[in-house]
C-alpha cells in the first residue's frame, strides 16, 4: 500500500550537498574529469556501457563519476540518460570476422591461421601489486603485421561437419526486448541481447556454475577475440550503407560437449558471447550460460538453473535488481503497521489458547 | 579515387578540431543551410549469434546526424557515432561540397585525404603493437 506523504525536502538537500562533497573527496587532491576515467579506468567503462546497454565511452566516465565508481549505480544513469534520446535507426550486424584484432586465443588449435595474438591482457602477469605503478612508463612494442586473415576456430571445424552452425539470418530484424517484453520460451536472438546486458557478476555465478556440475558443460574456448569492428547503418535518404565509425568489441566462441540425432551424426555445440568493448570474463560467461540455455532445444534434461531461461533471463539484468532489491529502503510505514497489527492479533489469540 | 561512402567514412572518424585544423588554410566553404540536426539520438547495435548466424540486438550506441544543403540545391549528409554535434555538421557540409565539381578535388586532397591517411596510420600502430604479442611457439622439434 503506498500513500503520499510530505516531508523530508530539507533533509533530502542536505544528504545530496554531503552525497557532493563526498564524491569529490579530499579537496587538496586534484579532481578527476571524465576524461581520465575513460583513459585510464577503460575497462570499468566498457562494463558500464555493456550493462547500461549503451554505447559512449564519454558518457559512460562521466556516469561512473557520478556514480562514486558504484558501477551498477553508473549503469542506472547511462539507461536513464538513453531514456531521454530517440532512436534514429538501427545498424547493420557487425562483421566480428572482419574485427581489426588486438586479442585473438585459442584454447583448441595451438597453430591456427593468424596466430595466437596477446594483446594487452592481464594473463601471465603475476597479480602483485606493483607499487611502482604511478611511476613506470612503458612503451608498447612493435613488430611487422602481417596482415593475414583470421578465420574463425569453430568455421575450421564447420567446415569438417565437426559444428552444428548457427541458423543463418533469414533477413527479418531481430526481436528487441526494449520494444516488446520477454516471452517465454525466449527465441536465441532475445537470449543474446538479455544476457549481453547482464549483469557481469551473475553471468559469472552462472556460468561457473555449469563448469561445477550444475548442468553438463565441458567447455573448451575455441576462440576468444577482442578488437575494432566497423558500424554499418543504412540511413533512408541515401540508399546505401555507410560506415558510421568504429567500436571495440569482445567476441567468445565456446565449444562444448557434443549433440546428434537420429537424423544429424554428432557434433560439437557452441555458446557464444559478445561485449561492447574489452570484457573478456562478460563474454566468456555470456558463451557458458548462451549454451545452458540451448538444453531444451538440444534436448538435454533442464536440471541446472543456467539452464532455465526464466531464471537466468529475468534476474541478469543488474539495473531491475537493483530497483527491485534498493526499493526496500523506500518507506514502507504502512505496509508494516499492517504487518505488526496482523502478527499482535495472531499472538492474541495463541495466548488465549495457551 | 575516393567513393562518397569512402569519404563520408573517414568523415564519421575525425573530431570537430581535426577537421576544423584541415579546413582552417582554404577558402571558406560556400553558406549552407541545415534541414536536419545535427541532432543526437541513438542506433541499435547489432551481433550475429556464433559471429555468422541470425542478427540480435547487442545494445544502443549514441549517434549524430545532420543534413544540411548548400547553393544550388545539392544535399550533404553525416550519420556518426558519438555525440559531435560541431563535427556532424562540419562533415554534412563537406559532403555536400564534396559532391560539386569545382570542390571535389580539392577537398579531398586537403581535408579527406589527410583525415583518411591519420585514420589509417592509427590502425596500422594497433596492427603492429598486436603483432609484437603473437605468441611463437618453440616446440622441440623447432628447438632441436
Amino acid at each position: 500500500m503506498y500513500v503520499a506523504v510530505k516531508g523530508g525536502e530539507a533533509a533530502i538537500e542536505a544528504a545530496h550537498a554531503w552525497l557532493a562533497e563526498r564524491r569529490r573527496g579530499d579537496e587538496s587532491l586534484p579532481a578527476l574529469t571524465p576524461e581520465q576515467i575513460e583513459q585510464q579506468l577503460g575497462l570499468a567503462v566498457d562494463r558500464v556501457m555493456a550493462e547500461g546497454s549503451c554505447h559512449d565511452r564519454g558518457l559512460a566516465a562521466l556516469a561512473i563519476q557520478q556514480a562514486r565508481g558504484d558501477l551498477i549505480e553508473a549503469a542506472f544513469l547511462l539507461r536513464a540518460y538513453r531514456n531521454t534520446l530517440s532512436r534514429f535507426a538501427a545498424c547493420e550486424p557487425v562483421d566480428t570476422g572482419a574485427m581489426r584484432v588486438q586479442r585473438r586465443i585459442s584454447a583448441t588449435y595451438k597453430d591456427l591461421p593468424g596466430g595466437q595474438v596477446l594483446g594487452p591482457t592481464f594473463d601471465y602477469t603475476h597479480r602483485l601489486l606493483d607499487f611502482a605503478l604511478a611511476a613506470e612508463g612503458h612503451a608498447p612494442q612493435e613488430a611487422e603485421a602481417a596482415h593475414t586473415t583470421m578465420p574463425r576456430v569453430t568455421e575450421l571445424l564447420a567446415r569438417e561437419g565437426l559444428m552444428a552452425r548457427d541458423a543463418p539470418d533469414d533477413g527479418t530484424p531481430p526481436p528487441d526486448l526494449t520494444r516488446e517484453p520477454l516471452p517465454f520460451p525466449t527465441p536465441r536472438a532475445l537470449r543474446l541481447q538479455s544476457l549481453a546486458r547482464g549483469d557481469e557478476g551473475f553471468l559469472l555465478g552462472l556460468g561457473y556454475s555449469t563448469q561445477r556440475g550444475y548442468g553438463n558443460a565441458h567447455p573448451f574456448v575455441a576462440e576468444l577475440r577482442m578488437g575494432e569492428v566497423e558500424v554499418m547503418l543504412a540511413p533512408a535518404e541515401l540508399g546505401f550503407a555507410i560506415s558510421i565509425g568504429d567500436i571495440t568489441v569482445t567476441e567468445c566462441q565456446m565449444v562444448n560437449q557434443f549433440a546428434g540425432s537420429a537424423e544429424t551424426p554428432p557434433q560439437f555445440t557452441r555458446g557464444y558471447g559478445l561485449a561492447m568493448g574489452h570484457g573478456e570474463r562478460r563474454a566468456m560467461a555470456m558463451a557458458l550460460v548462451d549454451r545452458a540455455l540451448m538444453a531444451s532445444e538440444l534436448g538435454e534434461e533442464i536440471t541446472a538453473p543456467a539452464q532455465n531461461a526464466e531464471f537466468v533471463l529475468l534476474h541478469a539484468d543488474n539495473v531491475e535488481a537493483t530497483g527491485f532489491v534498493e526499493h526496500l529502503k523506500l518507506p514502507h510505514h504502512v505496509d508494516f503497521q499492517s504487518e505488526l497489527e496482523k502478527i499482535r492479533s495472531i499472538r492474541a489469540r495463541w495466548e488465549q489458547q495457551a | 579515387m575516393m567513393t562518397r561512402p569512402e569519404w563520408m567514412a573517414a568523415l564519421a572518424r575525425a573530431t570537430a578540431d581535426e577537421i576544423a585544423a584541415e579546413l582552417a588554410a582554404m577558402p571558406p566553404l560556400p553558406a549552407h543551410r541545415t534541414i536536419r540536426g545535427p541532432e543526437i539520438g541513438l542506433t541499435m547495435l547489432r551481433g550475429r549469434a556464433g559471429g555468422d548466424g541470425a542478427a540480435f540486438n547487442l545494445g544502443e550506441a549514441t549517434i549524430t546526424r545532420c543534413s544540411v544543403t548548400i547553393a544550388g540545391g545539392t544535399l550533404g549528409h553525416c550519420w556518426r557515432l558519438g555525440r559531435d554535434r560541431r563535427a556532424a555538421e562540419l562533415a554534412a557540409v563537406l559532403d555536400a561540397c564534396l559532391q560539386q565539381p569545382d570542390w571535389h578535388e580539392v577537398l579531398l586532397n586537403a581535408v579527406v585525404t589527410p583525415l583518411h591517411r591519420r585514420q589509417q596510420a592509427a590502425a596500422a600502430l594497433t596492427a603492429r603493437r598486436a603483432a609484437a604479442t603473437e605468441v611463437r611457439f618453440a616446440t622441440l622439434a623447432t628447438m632441436r
